[in-house]
Formats: structure tokens, C-alpha cells, sequence
């Protein structure tokens, strides 16, 4: 039926009542009464009209019933706007709270990754000795690829930096070397062009290249004959045969979309030849159909078995890992996401709970509403209706405000909190996101409005007539005082998740990295293409060239080539044993150390202390005798209480023996949470200019340079920049970093949901002394009379405000206990995120416990106080 | 509130069903509005029967509903717009149904009420 036909019903129902009320007054007046005292007969005759409009109408059929409920409980609610504005935006912080973090779990967790079947692709590593998830060598990767029965397509990837010249400016440009299967697996079409092809990832192949929509944009316009042209990268002339589209966005792993693709043949490394060899490659696969994860697994156990047999210097030991690529990629944050989910539905409960006590104190008012209409024949049934019908209505409300708060919110906060979430770009709102909103608005309005619906379901008509409207009964009060107490309890255990993991934060930050990341600024430098090819001698000459420079350069206190790890920012191990051991008989017998390759100014640029012997000095160079230094973990683990100074270490990168000469002190290589419990943590330092000849090679195409500052970043940078162009303008200068920068990265995550939990806690906070207020402010309404009594009868202020307080304590402190018991129980989920703090520390507990008193108490003190000033002749005058 | 009750208490309740019954009776005579039908059967019934309105205008639209009834707004004598009901060709067969039904029902209660009669 049209909107208009069910108008027109409505205004003649109202005329067909108004006739017959007429009727009725005319023919009184006619039998002789007053016009006034007909029309008060015929009034009361009838009985109360909206009711008889309201019961004719529920003859119409379900909508009509449906539309009046709406039309009633709209009007219901916009009579008191106060009451809705606060339940509504009450609603819309919980629910735009959910919908928010939903959102996020969605597109992180929930939604598929954006490649075909993605449930068949497992990210590829090597299992080792010292690593779960190590380095594929290349050789090995091609037996792997060529043997196993289970895979569809296998790939591999490096990451890698190539200097481009001729092409404008010299720049540093993001490449991934691929194996040709690479992009194919993941679906990857080219917008013009082609992929790689079988055998071009092989040694010896033609250098060709693939490059990204965004390159393709900057450097050729989207000209569509970039295919066939020359990019000149590391000197090397490589052909363009592909552009890829930009939708494409992968980071897992080492992987990250770049703006070039190599094959990864093309890597002019040497160590690609040897199975050995631990280069950072890293492989993706996809499962044939209907392959499990099992049987692929015991497919490359026996692929591994047999290259094992077959190179046992190399492979003894060496298996193959995988993991699926969606756990790969989220799998760190799971944990994180589902604790701050359960968070915020904590604080959607409390809403509700708030909520369903403004209905509770409301519902008191409009008793006599409530019996009257029960009197006149009104069901039970369809009073219930009526008040769900009005909670669904700011259910409704608040999920609308709700949505366009997550909406804005979650947009603001992805780009102010740069938190390393993986597919942080895929988060949105979608179907799925709306469905959620709309399903825990409706949940909620049926929570809150079952609150006063039940009150109402056992009315004692005649009593609440009788009474005036006055509330009664210590049972609704009980359930008051239930949800104040739920409240508090779930507030607690918000604020003690929080206040844990603001003490792990403190823990962190208070935790010595090992070196003094202050004024220390980290960055790449790659020499000009012309020494690509140069000798060994004339990069060191080079390199040297540009140690002179900078140490000259104003605002550079120290500086220092680097190579291999960088503390939190990237490892390399150096492989070892000790003189006079015997030689062992594969690489994965020998010791293990993290890898520093520096320069004698290292533990000035960082702040490193020299305990014992001597560090560098410009004279331990190329021509002189190898030397080692290493770090306390180093000599305690292999020497005990024996001097290491002297003792003889022979290296397998260099292939002979180098002294010890100093010991220094350790450096949370592996970040300032993780590093205690990490296996390999011994360290190993060598002088920059004693390193092999090919690692002087592979320098020229890029090298890190540690450089201690004075005064501002931007400039110092900028000095350096300008410094290297001045020795040769195709040197660049590229990933400008500071260490604390990168200190500051490594703890992003928990900095992130930290912040987060904290916003959780306040606005649980916040909600709960909203409830406690609101409760005890109508329990000192309700009981003005009897308080005015008390008064009358010679009760003391001081005992008014006691009284009132105590009650309020006795619901605050039984929350809290019920609050610590729950929190015992749940923190215990949260404990791999915490740092240095047990999951049940008794600070918190205590110290969050006490806030939670104070604030409760602050809450009841101002209504407390106006049951203290109760004025007894007023109180009871108002009767 | 014990006015109120004592009211409730001496009227006597109407069968279920058979208020739609009366207001088929009474339409019989002609069309009628809402409190025209609620004064006659008052009348006719000594001032013993008082149909209620939230129970006339219901069981009023209800009936219009299956079309046993129509409606249409005419003025009354006294100048006043008002909807008149009247009974439709279904309607009339409707009243002889529940009469018959109604005398059945009636005969049978009497019969309990009164066995040696028989």
C-alpha cells in the first residue's frame, strides 16, 4: 500500500474518532447538560483516544503496525532529546569503535588476498641449523623447481637497488631480482609487453627488465614504445620487454613491489653459483590443485633428502619450510588484532550497558504510561514492542553516526599511524563492514531494549497506578546496581590490558640497545657506473675518497663505511671456527656470528664501548694482517674465562685465519624485545678495507655509511648529499635514515596498539563513570522523599553523604574484584605482547584498581552531594 | 481507581466473536456510523451491553477489512461528516451464518444450562 493511501487512512481514522466524539457530546447536550461537562462525559466515555486509534490500527496488518511503532517511538524519542542525544552518541562511539577495528580485521584477516586461488600460494624457505626460515640458494632452488611433484609454479625474489644513469639524474632505483615464474603466480599481467620467459632467468641470459606503471609514468610518460628501449642500471644496458600494472602490491617477506624486475640471473654476484650461500632470496609457491599442505611438505622432505645425499658439504641438514603467504603476511599481527577486537567489544558492552540504564531510569518515568495503556487493553506483548521498537530506533541512530565515525576514523588513523600493518591499503569499507555495523546495532538495540522491556513484563497494574509513579521495589535497583558493576569490571580489565602494555612500552624504551642511537644518521651511498668494472684497488681508493670527504664535511662528528648488519636494520652472518678446532666437514658445522664489516671511527659514530684490547685503526687495511674484533656474547660463548685477545679465528668468507684484538659490547642486533631470546647473538667485526675483493666489488653498487651528526637531520643530510655530488656527480645517495628512526620502527606495532588499547581504556573509562553517575544521580532522584524524611527526622548530612558514597563504593569495589578476577584470566592472552611485565603484574593490577575507585568515586560525589543538600520541606512538598 | 474497576466488573463481558455478530445485526436496519452502532446495541440491549471502543473500532475495520462491511463518508442528519458502514452482499450471508451458528450455541448452552427440560 502506498504512502499516501496509508496517510489518508490515518487522517480518517482520526476523523471517524473525532465524529463519533461529537456525536456523542451533541446528544448529551440535547438530553441538557452543559457543553463542558458533555464533553468531559463523552471524553471519558470513550477512553483514551490514541489508544483506540492504536488498537484499530494493529487490525490493519503487520506494516501499518510496524510504521506506527516507528511513528510513536520516533516521537517518544525526540520528546526528551537530551536522553537521545547522549544514548545515540554513546552508541556511536561503541559501535564506530567495532566497526573501525572490524574494518581493519577485515581487510587484513578476513578478506582473501588479491591473487588468483591464494589459498594454494606458501611463501618458500630453506631450513637450517641456526634459521627456521633461511636463505634458498639458487641451485638449490633449481633442484627444487625441477623435482618436486606437488607445486604448480615455484619463485624466487631478492630485493636489490640498482643506480640508474643516463636517464636524468643519478638514482638510486628499488628492483626485485625474480625467477621467471615469479609474477605469473601471482597473477601479474603485463599492461603492455610480457613476462619473463622459461630460461630467462637463467645465468648468462640477455639482460632484460621489467618495469612498474609508476616508473613506466615517470621516466617514459607511458609512451607505448617503451618496449625494446635501454635502461642503463649499475652501467649495464637492459631492455625493457614488460610493463606491470599498478594495482600490483605485494610485501611479504624480503618481496616489496618495486619499480624494476630483473632476472634473477642478471645478479652479477658471484656467491648466486654456490648452494651455500645465504643471500637473502626467498621463494614463493603455488600448490597444484587439491595438493595439501602435508603432502607437499613430505613431497620436499624428499626433494631435500636428495640433494642432502647428493651435495652433503652443502645441503646436510637442509630442508625445506613453508608457510601459507596470508599467515606469512599477517600472521604477526593476528594476535594483536584479535586482543584489541575483544577490547573493543568490551567497550561496546559497556555502552550498552549505559545505554540500557538510561532506558531502565527512563522506563521509571513512564510506569504510569506503561499501566494505563496495559488498563485499556494495550497487551503486554505490544508494549514490549513499542519499547524495542524505540531502542532498535537508537540502535539505529548511533550504528549510522557510528559508521561515518569509523569511516573518518579509520581513514585518519591509517595515515597518522605509519604501523608497518601488513595491507594496511586493502582496509575498507565494504559489504561486509556495513553487514557487521548494521548486525551488532541491531544485537545492541535488543540487548539494551530487552533491559526495561523484561522490567515491564511482570507490571503490577493496580500498585503502580496506586503508587503515582513513584519507583518502587530494591529489584529494579538490584539490576542498576548489576550493571554498574558490570561496567566497572569491564572498564577494569580495559584499563589493566592498557596500563600493561604502557609499562611494556616503558620497559623498551628504557632498555640500552647496546650503542647511542642519538645524532646517528644512516644512509647508502652507490659510486657512479664508470666503477662498475674498476679493480678492487680503485673502489678502496674510491670509498677511501669519500671517507676523507665527508670526515671534512661540517656537522659530521665521525663516520664509518658499512657493510653486512646494520644494528635492527639488517643481518649477515659470517661463518667460522676457532684455530687449532678441527676444520668442519660442512658450512652448517661451523659456528655462526651476526657479521659487521666497519671502519675504525664505528664505535665513535655509535657509541659502542671498547671493554678490552683495541678496536681498528687505519692500518689495519688490505695490506696488513686480517683482524677480528668481537662482542661480549662472542667471548663468553666460544673463550668462557678465557682471554680472547690473541686467539685466532679462521673465517670462511676470507678462507684464513684473523686475530682477535679487541672485545666489545654487545648490540641488540635483533631489536630491544626480541634480541635476549634469539640463538645467534655473538657478533663479529671486521675492518672495512680487509674485506675480500668481492665484497669491494659488489661496494661500488652500493655501500652504508654510518655518520654521526651535530645539530639538525635535514641539514646534515642535505651537506653529505651535496659533499658526494662534489666528488663525482653520478655518486647518489639514497634510504637517508636515522637510527632512531629505525629504533622507533622496531617498535611500531606495539607503539600502535599501545595507542590504541590506551583509546579503548579511556573511552571505557569514560562510559563507566558516564553509568555510575547516571545510576546513582537517579537513585538520589528516586529518593528524595525518603531522604527528605531522614533529613526531617534529624539524620545528619554527613550520614546522607555516607550513606549514598557506601552504597556507590559497595558496587565499585565488587566490580573491581569481579574486574581483577576476569583480567587474571585474560591478560594471560595478551602475554606474548607484552615486554618485561608478567601478564598479571601487581602493580597494574593495583594501581589501575585504585584509578578505577577514584574516578568511580568523583563520578557519585557530585550526586551524593545533592542528596546531601535535600532540602526535607521541599522534598516533601513535592509529593 | 476502585470506580474504574467496579465498572469493568458489572458489565457483562460479550462472547468473543459475537460483537462482530451484533454489529452485522444492527447494520441490518441501514447504514450506521461507529456511534450510532454503539448506541443502538446499548439500547437494544436494556443498557446492559456497552461496547467498548477499543473494541467496536477494531472489530469495525476488521470487518470492513473482509469485506463484509463497506464504508463511506456521508453527513448525518445533525450536519456532521461521518463514515457510515453498511453491510455488502457477502456481509448479509455472513449474518445469516453467525445467526445460525449463534442459535445453535445458544440452544446447546441452554440445554446444559436446563436438562430435565427435555
Amino acid at each position: 500500500m502506498s504512502f499516501w493511501r496509508r496517510k489518508r487512512r490515518e487522517t480518517e481514522l482520526e476523523e471517524e474518532v473525532q465524529s463519533h466524539l461529537q456525536m456523542a457530546v451533541q446528544e448529551r447536550v440535547e438530553r441538557g447538560d452543559t457543553a463542558k461537562d458533555a464533553e468531559h462525559a463523552a471524553r471519558r466515555e470513550f477512553g483514551n483516544v490514541e489508544l483506540v486509534k492504536e488498537v484499530t490500527r494493529d487490525v490493519w496488518g503487520p506494516l501499518d503496525r510496524l510504521m506506527q511503532d516507528l511513528r510513536f517511538g520516533v516521537r517518544m524519542i525526540s520528546k526528551s532529546p537530551g536522553f537521545t542525544a547522549v544514548a545515540i552518541l554513546t552508541l556511536a562511539l561503541g559501535i564506530g569503535a567495532n566497526t573501525a577495528l572490524f574494518s581493519v580485521v577485515n581487510g587484513v584477516l578476513l578478506n582473501p588476498l588479491p591473487y588468483p586461488e591464494p589459498e594454494q600460494l606458501v611463501t618458500l624457505h630453506e631450513s637450517k641449523p641456526n634459521f627456521e626460515a633461511g636463505s634458498i640458494s639458487f641451485p638449490n632452488f633449481r633442484d627444487w623447481r625441477k623435482e618436486n611433484t606437488t607445486f604448480s609454479m615455484m619463485g624466487i625474489s631478492r630485493g636489490y637497488s640498482f643506480n640508474l644513469t643516463g636517464a636524468g639524474e643519478a638514482e638510486q632505483v628499488r628492483a626485485e631480482f625474480v625467477s621467471t615464474d615469479f609474477l605469473p603466480m601471482l597473477g601479474v599481467k603485463p599492461v603492455i609487453g610480457r613476462l619473463f620467459e622459461e630460461g630467462e632467468d637463467e645465468f648468462g641470459g640477455s639482460p632484460i627488465v621489467i618495469i612498474s606503471a609508476g616508473f613506466w609514468n615517470r621516466k617514459f610518460g607511458s609512451a607505448q614504445d617503451v618496449l625494446g628501449r635501454g635502461l642503463t642500471l649499475d652501467g649495464r644496458n637492459y631492455i625493457v620487454v614488460g610493463v606491470v600494472p599498478a594495482n600490483f602490491n605485494l610485501q611479504v617477506g624480503g618481496f616489496r613491489a618495486s619499480e624494476l624486475y630483473a632476472p634473477i640471473g642478471q645478479w652479477t654476484n658471484p656467491a648466486l653459483h654456490l648452494r651455500t650461500a645465504g643471500l637473502g632470496i626467498h621463494g614463493i609457491g603455488r600448490l597444484k590443485p587439491g595438493v595439501t599442505i602435508q603432502q607437499a611438505r613430505s613431497d620436499l622432505v624428499r626433494v631435500t633428502g636428495h640433494l642432502a645425499e647428493a651435495y652433503p658439504d652443502a645441503n646436510k641438514g637442509i630442508g625445506a619450510t613453508f608457510i601459507p603467504l596470508k599467515e606469512q603476511m599477517v600472521g604477526d599481527v593476528k594476535r594483536l588484532l584479535l586482543v584489541l577486537l575483544a577490547a573493543v567489544g568490551f567497550v561496546l558492552l559497556i555502552a550498552c550497558v549505559n545505554v540500557a540504564n538510561l532506558l531502565m531510569a527512563r522506563s521509571m518515568g513512564r510506569n504510569r504510561e506503561f499501566a494505563v495503556r496495559a488498563a485499556l487493553g494495550a497487551g503486554r506483548g505490544r508494549i514490549v514492542r513499542q519499547l524495542l521498537t524505540e531502542s532498535m530506533l537508537l540502535a539505529l541512530g548511533g550504528g549510522g553516526l557510528g559508521l561515518f565515525l569509523a569511516a573518518w576514523g579509520t581513514k585518519a588513523a591509517l595515515q597518522h599511524l605509519p604501523s608497518g600493518l601488513p595491507r594496511a591499503s586493502e582496509i575498507g569499507m565494504d559489504w561486509k563492514v556495513l553487514l557487521f555495523t548494521a548486525g551488532i546495532a541491531l544485537l545492541c538495540g535488543i540487548l539494551f531494549g530487552m533491559a526495561p522491556a523484561l522490567r515491564i513484563s511482570k507490571p503490577n497494574l493496580q500498585d503502580t497506578l496506586k503508587e503515582g509513579g513513584r519507583g518502587s521495589g530494591g529489584r529494579k535497583q538490584r539490576a542498576q546496581g548489576a550493571f554498574v558493576v558490570a561496567e566497572m569490571a569491564m572498564a577494569l580489565v580495559l584499563l589493566i590490558a592498557a596500563g600493561l602494555m604502557i609499562r611494556s612500552l616503558n620497559a623498551l624504551w628504557s632498555v640500552n640497545p647496546g650503542f647511542d642511537a642519538h645524532n646517528v644518521l644512516t644512509f647508502g651511498v652507490s659510486l657512479a657506473s664508470s666503477m662498475r668494472d674498476a679493480s678492487p684497488d680503485a673502489i678502496r681508493a674510491a670509498l677511501r675518497g669519500i671517507q676523507r670527504k665527508l670526515g671534512s664535511t661540517p656537522g659530521v662528528k665521525a663516520m664509518s663505511l658499512s657493510w653486512a648488519a646494520v644494528p635492527m636494520a639488517g643481518d649477515d652472518e659470517e661463518l667460522f671456527w676457532l684455530e687449532g678446532q678441527p676444520k668442519p666437514s660442512s658450512e652448517n658445522d661451523m659456528s655462526w656470528a651476526i657479521s659487521y664489516v666497519v671502519q675504525e671511527d664505528y664505535l665513535k659514530v655509535m657509541g659502542i664501548p671498547l671493554e678490552r684490547g683495541r678496536f681498528f685503526t687505519g692500518q689495519d687495511n688490505e695490506r696488513s694482517q686480517h683482524v677480528i674484533v668481537i662482542d661480549d656474547v662472542f667471548a663468553r660463548k666460544f673463550f668462557g674465562d678465557r682471554d680472547p685477545l690473541g686467539k685466532r679465528v679462521i673465517l670462511s668468507s676470507l678462507g684464513g685465519a684473523a686475530e682477535i684484538v679487541g672485545v666489545v659490547g654487545h648490540v641488540k642486533q635483533w631489536g630491544l624485545d626480541s634480541d635476549d631470546k634469539q640463538s645467534l647473538r655473538a657478533q663479529l667485526y671486521s675492518s672495512y678495507m680487509q674485506a675480500p675483493d668481492e665484497i669491494m666489488h659488489l661496494s661500488s653498487s652500493g655501500t652504508g655509511v654510518l655518520v654521526r651528526f651535530d645539530g639538525n637531520t635535514e641539514a646534515t643530510a642535505g651537506t653529505i648529499r651535496k659533499a658526494l655530488k662534489e666528488i663525482d656527480s653520478e655518486h647518489v645517495m639514497f634510504s637517508v635514515q636515522t637510527m632512531g628512526e629505525i629504533i622507533a620502527d622496531s617498535l611500531a606495532a606495539r607503539r600502535v596498539s599501545m595507542l590504541v588499547l590506551c583509546a579503548f581504556a579511556a573511552l571505557a573509562l569514560g562510559l563507566a563513570s558516564m553509568g555510575i553517575y547516571g545510576v546513582i544521580s537517579f537513585l538520589v532522584g528516586q529518593r528524595t522523599h525518603e531522604i527528605g524524611i531522614r533529613i526531617a527526622l534529624g539524620a545528619k548530612q554527613s550520614d546522607v553523604l555516607r550513606q549514598i558514597l557506601g552504597e556507590s563504593m559497595k558496587m565499585t569495589v565488587i566490580g573491581i574484584f569481579i574486574g581483577l578476577l576476569a583480567a587474571l584470566g585474560l591478560t594471560r592472552l595478551m602475554a606474548n605482547l607484552l615486554f618485561g611485565v608478567s601478564a598479571t603484574d601487581p602493580l597494574t593490577f593495583a594501581g589501575v584498581g585504585i584509578i578505577l575507585t577514584i574516578v568511580a568515586l568523583a563520578a557519585c560525589f557530585v550526586p551524593a552531594r545533592r542528596a546531601m543538600r535535600v532540602d526535607p520541606i521541599v522534598a516533601l512538598r513535592y509529593e | 481507581m476502585a470506580e474504574k474497576k467496579e465498572r469493568y466488573q458489572n458489565r457483562i463481558e460479550l462472547l468473543q466473536g459475537t460483537l462482530d455478530l451484533l454489529i452485522l445485526q444492527t447494520l441490518q436496519w441501514g447504514p450506521q456510523h461507529g456511534y450510532g452502532i454503539s448506541v443502538a446495541i446499548r439500547i437494544r440491549s436494556g443498557e446492559l451491553l456497552q461496547v467498548d471502543t477499543g473494541s467496536l473500532y477494531p472489530a469495525l475495520h476488521r470487518l470492513e477489512k473482509q469485506k463484509w462491511i463497506a464504508a463511506q463518508w456521508k453527513v448525518s442528519e445533525n450536519k456532521q461528516r461521518a463514515k457510515y458502514y453498511q453491510l455488502t452482499a457477502t456481509g448479509k450471508k455472513q449474518l445469516t451464518r453467525e445467526r445460525s451458528k449463534w442459535s445453535q450455541l445458544s440452544d446447546a448452552i441452554a440445554g446444559v444450562l436446563q436438562p430435565e427440560d427435555k
